[in-house]
């Protein structure tokens, strides 16, 4: 972190030549996935790089929120960035979500870019009246005169034995709104590309990380290194191609989609793996074209059923010609309908696993066996 | 001290414990108080103010009025005293909705106020996208209105930070933000307080006490000495005003706007003044006050009485000039009404338009086409809807074209 900010100074395209050491994975349980290109980034770093080339491109971009600066970040997301860019623009706030949050949302509104960090998405609920009511609406409500280019971003949904009220998955209640981008990342690559993209948007972006991928290694392509790289908001990615069935995933559950995809693959059946990337816009041409290729779709989501991500897609490949494809129903595959318990053994019951959804998946086709 | 000799403390900002007193320049009738010192104002800014205050309760019985009839849906009185807030260069102001005054003071002008309250074509604030009196300015500096409670005030503390970063507005502008005592409240006003203190950031507090929350009183919003009292234990520069006294709140406004630059921390004042009218156009005050109490408060301490009789004193108005006035204010009013009621609605495109700001997505553009499909075959040969689409400006064509802006 020290050599890079060193280099930064002087070139920022030299930042990019080292490859960032996978830290040692918080959980052992989760795979760190091998370069073959040659460069790979944990997310944590990737999302880091993101602030830090958008910060020096464009002196207006400030991150605030709790222990960001001082402390480095809760999570050391915004590690190395106080040193580098000063307490102006790096900003130690006291604890209200609410009060930072209308500050970040009034300083947007006057021309400045600020990234508002929660440090979970959990506590933006005591600041979501400023993300939906002021941030998301205003544009519209000014008749096109006063944006707000301010992204929110920080952990969303499930950790690891933190209990109900710190593993709530918010994808569905943002996107909702009209007005508002979600998006919701899962490779070390969405997250630098995306989170570039969500600081130079003019629109308001809810960006939902998940704190169990900071410590996860991702390969980093040559051209996800250049501090030009954007990811469009709003377009989907086919992970792993795939002619038998459809799945749909965000942020922490395409891990376990690709791995159930692995499992199956031994049993000869090929699962197409989409990543979504956003929430809002939701890229339902990707999934339409999946479908109508293979004829199954089930989605996967860490949040609760009830009126979820999974029942939107849902409702929308059956109002499409894609309905017409399907030859079976469309199976959804989400976290428990109850308040996250904090007991692992019952945690582990709460949230989709991998054996899960490959159960899930066999279930779509059809498969006893 | 008590028996165990612990000392227990409520907030005693004044030496002697008591409330934090108000500060005034006129009494009742319009004279000096003994020792007060009269703020710099010459003749042609005291008729401006007076004019700018007298034109407010003219719209506001219009308007009042208007909604009884059906034509707009909602309306909130705007007569309060703190015109004069305005007569120093741009501040940013985020307003709650009483603040019409402050526009009105700018040049605004009273077509922009209407075209806003009839959702009509001439509504550049809102593009008919906002209910009544949620106006909005970027030429005259004045954030679009929003309506939960509050909201406004962590985002002034915002905007102040946004100015302290500009080079070009650090140590000339501040961002003023207006409140009532019930939105004082909520939490987003002791949290913008707490920013503007602590960051710090140059906010303008300015706390309108006028008694009541639609029907809840002071006395059942706040225990302590109000809202001056947290201005102070936040530890900003505060000052309690007699908010119906015009001389007082310039003199107040002014040096409040001078600490608040030159700190660069928040400043707070709270005017105190009393409600005379209704809440708004969905309230009857007389449901929980007793009429005789809002008539004796209209004739003992009117701002708008007490500042004639002082211009009088002065020399610088007459009874002729007051007639006068009231006519042609009336006329502008009624002029400006009858314009925006009978406008046209703006271009039916404009319920799509400005969701997001760069490219439209994909969402937006298909609806929008389904929506042009839909006109092109049914808008000219059914008669429902070819009758409802004579009342958009341009008839529906922007979107029939396929235009994904309006012009």
């Amino acid at each position: 972190m020290l050599s890079r900010a060193a280099l930064s100074r002087v070139a920022p395209a030299l930042s990019h030549v080292r490859a960032a050491p996978s830290l040692a994975a918080r959980r052992p349980a989760f795979r760190s996935y091998a370069s073959e290109a040659g460069h790979s980034m944990t997310v944590r770093d990737a999302l880091n790089a993101a602030m830090d080339e958008e910060m020096m491109r464009d002196d207006t971009v400030f991150i605030l929120g709790e222990e960001v600066a001082r402390y480095n970040g809760a999570y050391k997301v915004t590690k190395g960035l106080l040193d580098k860019y000063g307490e102006k623009r790096v900003v130690d706030t006291p604890i209200t979500e609410m009060g930072f949050a209308g500050v970040a949302v009034g300083a947007a509104l006057a021309g400045l870019r600020p990234i508002c960090e929660f440090m979970t998405f959990n506590f933006a609920m005591q600041a979501i009246d400023h993300i939906v009511n002021s941030a998301g609406k205003t544009y519209y409500m000014s008749g096109g005169n006063v944006p707000c280019p301010v992204v929110f971003r920080g952990p969303n949904g499930a950790a690891a034995g933190v209990g109900a009220q710190h593993s709530q998955d918010y994808a569905a209640w943002y996107g909702q709104i009209p007005g508002l981008k979600v998006v919701s990342p899962w490779s070390a690559e969405d997250c630098k590309g995306l989170l570039k993209a969500a600081i130079r948007d003019p629109n308001p972006v809810v960006f939902l990380e998940n704190e169990m991928l900071y410590g996860v290694s991702f390969p980093m392509s040559e051209a996800a290194m250049s501090d030009n790289f954007i990811l469009p908001i709003g377009k989907a990615k086919v992970e792993r191609e795939g002619s038998d069935v459809t799945v749909v995933a965000h942020s922490k559950m395409v891990t376990h989609s690709l791995e159930a995809a692995d499992l199956l693959a031994k049993d000869g059946i090929k699962v197409e793996v989409i990543n979504l990337r956003s929430i809002r816009p939701l890229d339902i041409e990707t999934i339409k074209a999946s479908v109508k290729k293979t004829n199954r779709l089930v989605t996967v989501e860490g949040g609760f059923p009830a009126f979820g991500v999974g029942s939107e897609i849902c409702a929308q490949i059956v109002e499409s010609e894609a309905f017409d494809y399907l030859d079976a129903p469309v199976e959804r595959v989400t976290g428990a309908d109850v308040p996250t318990p904090y007991a692992a053994n019952l945690e582990a019951l709460a949230f989709p696993d991998t054996a899960l959804i490959a159960k899930v998946i066999k279930r779509s086709l059809y498969r006893t066996n | 001290m008590d028996a165990v000799g612990i000392n227990w403390y409520t907030v005693e900002i004044t030496p002697d414990g008591k409330p934090i007193p108000t500060y005034r320049v006129l009494d009742g009738v319009g004279n000096l108080i003994d020792g007060a010192e009269m703020p710099e104002i010459s003749r042609d800014l005291a008729r401006k103010i007076y004019e700018n205050m007298v034109l407010l309760p003219t719209v506001d019985n219009l308007l009042y009025n208007v909604q009884r009839q059906g034509k707009i849906s909602f309306y909130v009185g705007v007569l309060l005293s703190y015109s004069t807030l305005n007569s120093t260069p741009p501040t940013d102001d985020r307003g709650q909705y009483r603040e019409l005054g402050v526009l009105l003071w700018r040049g605004w002008g009273l077509d922009a106020t209407m075209a806003q309250c009839f959702g009509s074509k001439e509504d550049e604030s809102s593009k008919g996208r906002q209910m009544p009196v949620h106006w909005g300015s970027s030429k005259y500096h004045f954030h679009t209105i929003s309506s939960p409670l509050a909201t406004q005030v962590p985002q002034a503390a915002g905007v102040a930070y946004a100015l302290r970063r500009d080079p070009l507005r650090r140590g000339k502008n501040v961002a003023a933000v207006y409140f009532g005592e019930g939105a004082a409240s909520e939490g987003d006003a002791h949290a913008g307080m707490l920013f503007a203190s602590t960051l710090p950031s140059p906010t303008l507090f300015i706390a309108r006490n006028n008694g009541f929350a639609i029907s809840t009183p002071a006395s059942e919003q706040y225990f302590g000495d109000g809202i001056a009292a947290r201005g102070a234990a936040f530890g900003m520069d505060t000052i309690r005003v007699d908010g119906n006294d015009v001389l007082a709140v310039l003199a107040a406004t002014r040096k409040a706007r001078t600490l608040c630059v030159e700190k660069g921390r928040g400043v707070v004042i709270e005017a105190m003044t009393y409600r005379v009218g209704h809440h708004s156009t969905s309230d009857d005050s007389f449901a929980y006050r007793p009429r005789q109490e809002v008539e004796d408060r209209k004739r003992i301490d009117n701002p708008i009485a007490r500042f004639r009789l002082f211009l009088h004193s002065q020399g610088w108005w007459t009874d002729e000039e007051e007639e006068e006035l009231k006519s042609r204010l009336k006329a502008d009013v009624m002029r400006a009404f009858k314009k925006a009621d009978s406008a046209e609605r703006g271009p039916l495109g404009n319920v799509f338009t400005d969701v997001y700001g760069g490219e439209e997505p994909w969402n937006l553009k298909e609806q929008r086409a389904e929506l042009a499909q839909l006109l092109k075959k049914y808008g000219q040969t059914w008669e429902p809807w070819k009758a409802e689409l004579n009342k958009f400006s341009d008839k529906g064509e922007n979107l029939m074209q396929g235009h994904e802006k309006d012009e």
